[in-house]
């Protein structure tokens, strides 16, 4: 098992330039589980992402990894326990799966040190991990967005960091490759402990792989809990400004959220009625 | 620390063997261009209007007096092939930092103005107010330096996009010439060959005295650039990326400018923006290395393969002698042309 890191904000603010994105966010990452953050568009999730890789400094407020500011952390050793995977990460043209995946090690190596066995190992692991074997020879441009995906989260999982964030990894990917790439961080989850923090934009794959579910608003924290405690229709309404029945999904036991628009919705409003 | 899950022993085996297969492609392609340098460094001391034999040249070159050869090769053409290596080592090194970092093979540093900014300076230092040596390079570094700053300022927008870059910097690089050629024109003393060198570059009337600066900033700056292969392949997996793998993403493009437009400024100075040496030796580099692991020396070693290659056919495969920038402004236009069409038609975005 992995060692467990505590990664929180304290009464962070974020911005770009002008435009304040996150005002007086507090955040606790619980160890060891897997955490989705969800939100509308525009409500500063991947901005939280981005400062606790230190991308973004923060203007208020901070970012800490058991308890020391990550903006104060040497950058090799923040990035030995905390991995990122951006949403649009660039592949260079015509780079090798294995080549990719291998700059994952880039934390563990010197300015001019030789690659080393475990290094080797790492990839190795990696690739068996995401089940990208038979694709380390082959050009990232070449492959599928599914497999593509597999060798970038293969690329972080070769950094072997403790704790993981992905911004939107399941984007752009059919729904039968959203659920590949969901199950693969959920067996790392459980297999090696690490912690996961995940930016989704789909509230009911939220809710059925998250163990913690973080709804952003406007900037903060709207709601934290599990999925049945925050995936409520009033959350829903809420956080999205949407109107929606929330139903227990019959596969998994997890809340499932219907959206009601204003057309294709009888039956939700002969289900009101019945009630009411 | 993380307990790995560990791999199949044949897994591990295979990914050694790909990274050893990778390494060694790239291990053998820098080894070639490294005596193809070498052999063409040989040729430019050898070959002129009196051909002198692989002997006396290396007697010449170690220290002893040979007559005759002492004067052609001692003082005339060894330091045209020591600046022509320089330049070319410096040139490739600036124009692949500049293109791995801005992920763009049009953001070199002779496309985007620097150079031609770097020029018009020393070209001002020289003719217009009588300067020499270590001014003239100083001038132009701090001219380079402030072009690549207006750039970027000018581009900055939320972040540089590549695209706005290019595009700015192409401009800033039309206004470097017109400068360039103003000065020259309002200079009493009109020189073709002195003009041309400001323009597209040249090696006629290389001395020790403009070389040796040019030299010592290679020395230096290069391996401060060598330092920052492994953040530069970092950074172009995307900022986000290279952040998350612990590069200090602003440092390292700090470090990177002020480098290769070091190296880019100095050897300007002494030779002129040879044309688009910059430009091509990274792509060049990238087809014969292939896409994996870092560019920067085997781009260096493209860049001096260039010019030295490109001096001797400006000298003696035409009925006239053409400077050098000529050559190789013949060679990299089409490129220039062939990029920003197919750029085009991947969608109208670079």
């Amino acid at each position: 098992m992995t060692t467990e890191h505590a990664l929180r904000a304290e009464d962070l603010t974020l911005g770009y330039g002008e435009r304040t994105v996150v005002e007086g966010l507090d955040l606790a990452v619980p160890p060891g589980r897997i955490t989705a953050i969800v939100g509308a568009n525009a409500c500063g999730k991947s901005t939280l992402l981005r400062s606790m890789t230190r991308l973004l400094a923060p203007r208020a407020g901070r970012v800490l990894l058991d308890g020391k500011a990550v903006h104060r952390l040497p950058a090799k050793e923040l990035a030995r326990t905390l991995g990122l995977l951006p949403q649009s990460p660039i592949a260079p043209e015509g780079i090798t799966a294995a080549d990719l995946i291998g700059r994952g090690r880039n934390p563990h190596q010197g300015v001019f040190s030789r690659w080393k066995p475990e290094d080797d190992a790492a990839v190795a692991a990696a690739l068996e991990a995401t089940q990208t074997t038979e694709l380390a020879d082959r050009a990232v441009d070449e492959l599928s967005g599914g497999q593509r995906q597999r060798v970038w989260i293969a690329m972080a999982l070769a950094q072997q960091t403790d704790l993981l964030l992905l911004d939107e990894p399941t984007t752009f990917l059919d729904v039968s490759h959203q659920i590949e790439v969901l199950d693969l961080l959920t067996d790392l989850n459980r297999a090696r402990g690490t912690t996961i923090v995940m930016v989704l934009h789909d509230l009911n794959m939220a809710a059925r792989y998250a163990d913690h579910l973080v709804a952003m608003a406007g900037g903060r924290v709207h709601a934290t809990g599990t999925p049945d405690q925050v995936l409520t229709e009033e959350c829903v309404r809420a956080v999205f400004g949407l109107d929606s029945r929330v139903v227990v999904d019959p596969t998994s036991g997890k809340p499932l959220m219907l959206p009601l628009g204003r057309h294709h919705t009888d039956a939700a409003v002969q289900t009101v009625d019945a009630a009411g | 620390m993380t307990a790995v899950l560990t791999p199949t022993p044949s897994t591990v085996d295979t990914v050694a063997r790909g990274r050893v297969r990778r390494a060694a492609r790239r291990r053998l392609v820098t080894t070639l261009l490294a005596l193809a340098v070498l052999v063409a460094f040989a040729v430019t001391l050898m070959v002129g209007r009196t051909f002198y034999p692989p002997g006396d040249v290396l007697r010449v070159v170690l220290g002893s007096d040979v007559p005759g050869a002492s004067f052609t090769v001692g003082t005339l053409r060894l330091p045209r092939a020591v600046l022509a290596v320089t330049a070319g080592l410096s040139f490739g090194l600036a124009g692949v930092t500049f293109q791995t970092m801005l992920r763009n093979p049009l953001a070199s540093p002779d496309v985007i103005g620097i150079t031609s900014g770097a020029s018009a300076a020393a070209a001002f230092a020289i003719v217009v107010l009588g300067w020499s040596g270590t001014a003239v390079s100083v001038t132009a570094i701090v001219s380079a330096l402030g072009v690549a700053l207006l750039i970027y300022s000018l581009a900055f927008k939320d972040g540089v996009a590549g695209t706005r870059l290019v595009l700015i910097g192409i401009g800033v690089a039309a206004m470097g010439k017109s400068v360039t050629s103003y000065v020259l024109s309002k200079a009493g003393a009109w020189d073709f060959a002195e003009a041309l060198r400001w323009l597209t570059g040249s090696l006629n009337g290389s001395t020790w005295e403009a070389t040796v600066p040019a030299l010592l900033a290679l020395l230096v700056l290069g391996p401060v650039l060598l330092r920052q292969t492994r953040a530069l392949s970092a950074l172009q997996l995307g900022d986000d990326t290279a952040s998350a793998l612990g590069v200090r993403v602003e440092r390292t493009r700090i470090i990177a400018i002020i480098a290769a437009v070091g190296l880019l400024a100095f050897a300007t100075a002494a030779c002129g923006p040879i044309a688009f040496v910059s430009f091509l030796a990274g792509p060049i580099a990238a087809r014969l290395v292939g896409p994996n692991g870092s560019l920067l020396v085997p781009a260096a070693l493209v860049g001096a393969l260039l010019v030295l290659v490109a001096d001797l056919c400006g000298q003696f495969a035409f009925g006239t002698r053409f400077p050098v920038g000529v050559v190789t402004g013949v060679l990299g236009a089409p490129y220039l042309i062939y990029l920003i069409v197919r750029t085009n038609r991947a969608g109208g975005s670079l």
